[in-house]
């Protein structure tokens, strides 16, 4: 084998059992060690080697496998087909503060977590300054951790994971939380952690994040490895293919959550006055989110909450639509029909959207639905101004907004600026 | 048998084709210098068999340490009593049953070892018992507690059920403490026999961990377990000589009755405690051999079946 693999990976799968099914025989069965029938495929045919010292950024939608990969790379799940060749010593943070005791202190957190990590006693005595530094919790070491603020617990468990110095660092969507700067510290470690000849594994929906930190990058899509490459070129594939999935109707998508008392089956997007499916959404101009449902029993549905979020094509929320926002929950709504969202100016710059849908019935989720359709917004002339707003540029939002000049209360303040600044005069 | 790694056409995004191994330019100037022994793993799918996976384990014997040390401190955190209850719950337990028996047979008639008062002979017995009651409740119930770690980390498994089972033994040194004072008390002097203690406790823990492994292994399948544990811990020590002793159950019963009442480990391992103890006029060495024997098989069971659905933890605990 060549000695610059880090990771091998060739014909992994991993097959998920869907269902319950009835608890005895599935008991019987998995001790005979028999698989049942009702099965996904999380993990499909992956193969791809991991140069050594290399960063690897792995991209997909939720759902794509990409945590089933991380999990069966850190062995904590088997896989079902394949095999994977790692040479080095691994450590993977699937989550911040893994084992973490609220009852225990900072100090005898940080301890346990280096060693569920499987960093030893040893190896950790001697970073332990290096670690509470980096931490900047040394103050509250011996508080328990259940009094730490949340951001603070981050901190404290990801300078653990930073001090860990394996040769395989696999890292999921950990940097998700604490606040900004200490982001930007722990991709600088991380970077670090690369820098030195170390391999790292990296899943972010934060592309920038892994633009800026990866060389290459693979993207997994419904299990399969779609592309893999230079890090920029997949990013923008990945990015520009974000209306695939959505082009699938409503009805047929199976990648959906939820208990299936209803079911979305239809969206349409009706822009303009009059509304027309044919016209395009634009910005500023009234739409309309047609949604159509059927429910599995013939019964009416009680209590029904319908909820429409809208993503950006990064996957950040923009802005969410909901019945419960406009104390407008359904009390009663008959099995089948069509529920309608309108909104009379849409505050979306021009762009790419995704919508996620999502509708509980009582207290348990109907049906929830990822990126069910893709929003186009074209630009409009929200301000009578011909003046037009990019999604790119501006940000996603829109407001109408107005501009004036007023008195100041306090005429020698703008005198002392006016002083100041010989560029402002009344 | 080596494919080419991945298949030619799932690498191509539109008219781009990627190379697979592709390497950053300067990635051989960053290279590590020189790892001496860099470990090899290959993660491939379960094979029918498996091994038990003792020597890892043995591995990670830091990490079991520390998960039995993190029960310790966790378990009277923010208790008033604290500590006191491991010595608080045999001694009420005590008194509960001396009450019970001695308005239901009188105070002369308590079921005792001979020659010794009730409430040694019955708290040496409860002293080992809650070393079992406490391991084995602990263990059953640890994949659930612990799992988030166990679908976040990997480590070996055995370790989950075993690290509680060991904590159980600090619950067990303290209420000792307390049971030799009583012995002091009593007067009574154990004999050479104690040397035979320190296997009594193994046992304890071995039989502890079999159930646990058994058991925790199930209930991360099925919470049935969960629901059933605390009747099953009470109904075992009904079925055990701990409030009694053998012989007020046994004497006079056939050979096949003091058989299968045998068949509980904890029988002999229970009685085996009082006579390392209390001395007696022969060690109740059929009784120790059954406990011997039920507890090999449980243990080394219990192994077996924990490992093989140990694949199913992560997916399905």
């Amino acid at each position: 084998m060549d000695r610059d693999v880090a990771i091998r990976i060739e014909g992994l799968g991993k097959r998920y059992q869907l269902g319950e099914q009835r608890p005895l025989a599935r008991l019987l069965r998995s001790l005979a060690g028999r698989a049942t029938a009702d099965t996904m495929w999380a993990l499909r045919d992956v193969s791809f080697d991991v140069a050594r010292g290399e960063a690897i950024g792995i991209i997909g939608r939720n759902g794509a496998g990409k945590s089933t990969l991380l999990k069966v790379l850190s062995r904590i799940t088997e896989p079902t087909t394949g095999s994977a060749t790692i040479h080095g010593r691994v450590a993977s943070l699937l989550e911040v503060g893994t084992g973490f005791h609220p009852e225990l202190t900072g100090r005898e957190n940080m301890r346990m977590n280096a060693a569920i990590l499987g960093m030893s006693r040893r190896e950790f005595d001697a970073r332990f300054d290096a670690i509470v530094e980096f931490s900047g919790v040394a103050r509250f070491l011996d508080t328990p951790v259940k009094r730490y603020s949340s951001g603070m617990r981050v901190r404290l468990a990801f300078a653990v994971a930073a001090h860990l110095e394996p040769e395989i660092l696999i890292v999921d969507e950990v940097l998700a939380v604490g606040d900004a700067e200490f982001q930007s510290r722990c991709l600088g470690k991380m970077s670090d952690v690369a820098g030195h000849g170390r391999t790292v594994l990296f899943v972010s929906h934060n592309l920038a994040a892994l633009k800026a930190l990866c060389t290459r990058a693979i993207w997994l899509d419904q299990g399969a490895v779609r592309a893999c490459g230079a890090v920029s070129p997949v990013v923008d594939a990945y990015l520009a293919d974000g209306h695939h999935r959505a082009d699938a109707p409503v009805a047929e998508r199976r990648d959906r959550s939820g208990n299936g008392e209803l079911r979305f089956t239809r969206i349409a997007l009706r822009a303009g006055k009059p509304p027309s499916e044919n016209a395009r959404p634009t910005t500023g101009a009234p739409l309309e989110i047609s949604l159509g449902y059927s429910a599995s029993h013939t019964a009416p549905l009680k209590n029904v909450r319908i909820a429409v979020l809208v993503l950006d094509s990064l996957g950040s929320r923009v802005i969410a639509t909901d019945t419960r926002l406009m104390n407008a929950d359904f009390a009663e709504l008959p099995p089948a029909g069509e529920i309608v969202c309108e909104i009379p100016d849409l505050p979306l710059a021009a762009g790419r959207y995704q919508l996620n849908l999502w509708a509980t019935v009582g207290d348990n989720v109907g049906d929830h639905l990822e990126d069910a359709a893709a929003l186009v917004v074209e630009d409009g002339d929200v301000f009578g101004t011909g003046r037009t707003t990019l999604a790119e540029k501006h940000g996603p939002c829109v407001v109408r907004h107005a501009w004036r000049f007023e008195e100041g209360p306090d005429d020698d303040a703008i005198a002392r600026a006016a002083a100041h600044r010989p560029g402002i005069t009344r | 048998m080596r494919q080419a790694a991945g298949g030619s056409a799932q690498e191509t995004t539109g008219k781009r084709r990627f190379r697979l191994n592709w390497k950053p330019p300067y990635a051989d100037a960053l290279r590590m210098p020189t790892a001496p022994s860099v470990p090899t793993l290959v993660i491939r799918p379960p094979s029918g068999w498996i091994s038990l996976g003792l020597p890892e384990l043995w591995r990670y014997r830091e990490l079991v340490g520390f998960l039995a040390l993190r029960d310790v401190r966790v378990r009277y955190k923010q208790s008033a009593l604290g500590v006191a209850w491991a010595v608080l719950q045999p001694l009420l337990t005590l008194a509960v049953f001396s009450a019970l028996f001695g308005a239901l047979l009188g105070p002369n008639r308590l079921p005792s070892t001979p020659g010794t008062p009730y409430a040694v002979s019955t708290f040496c017995a409860l002293v080992i018992w809650q070393l079992f009651a406490r391991g084995m409740s602990a263990g059953s119930d640890s994949l659930i507690v612990n799992q988030a770690l166990v679908t976040k980390v990997y480590f070996p498994r055995l370790a989950v059920p075993l690290a509680p089972v060991l904590a159980a033994l600090v619950d067990f040194a303290l209420a000792f403490g307390v049971l030799l004072g009583m012995l002091a008390w009593a007067g009574i002097a154990p004999g050479p026999a104690v040397l035979a203690l320190p296997l009594l406790v193994l046992m304890t823990v071995a039989t502890a961990l079999g159930v646990s492994l058994w058991l925790a292994a199930v209930n991360a399948l099925y919470r049935d377990v969960r629901l059933a544990l605390p009747f099953l811990v009470q109904i075992w020590m009904l079925v055990t000589p701990v409030v009694y002793t053998t012989a007020h159950v046994l004497d006079g019963r056939s050979h096949w009755v003091s058989l299968v009442y045998s068949l509980n480990p904890m029988v002999g391992i229970v009685e085996g405690f009082r006579w390392t103890l209390l001395g007696g006029a022969q060690p109740p060495l059929s009784l120790l051999a059954g406990s011997a024997l039920t507890t090999a098989l449980v243990l080394v069971s219990g192994l077996v079946v924990f490992r093989r659905l140990e694949c199913l933890f992560a997916d399905q605990v």
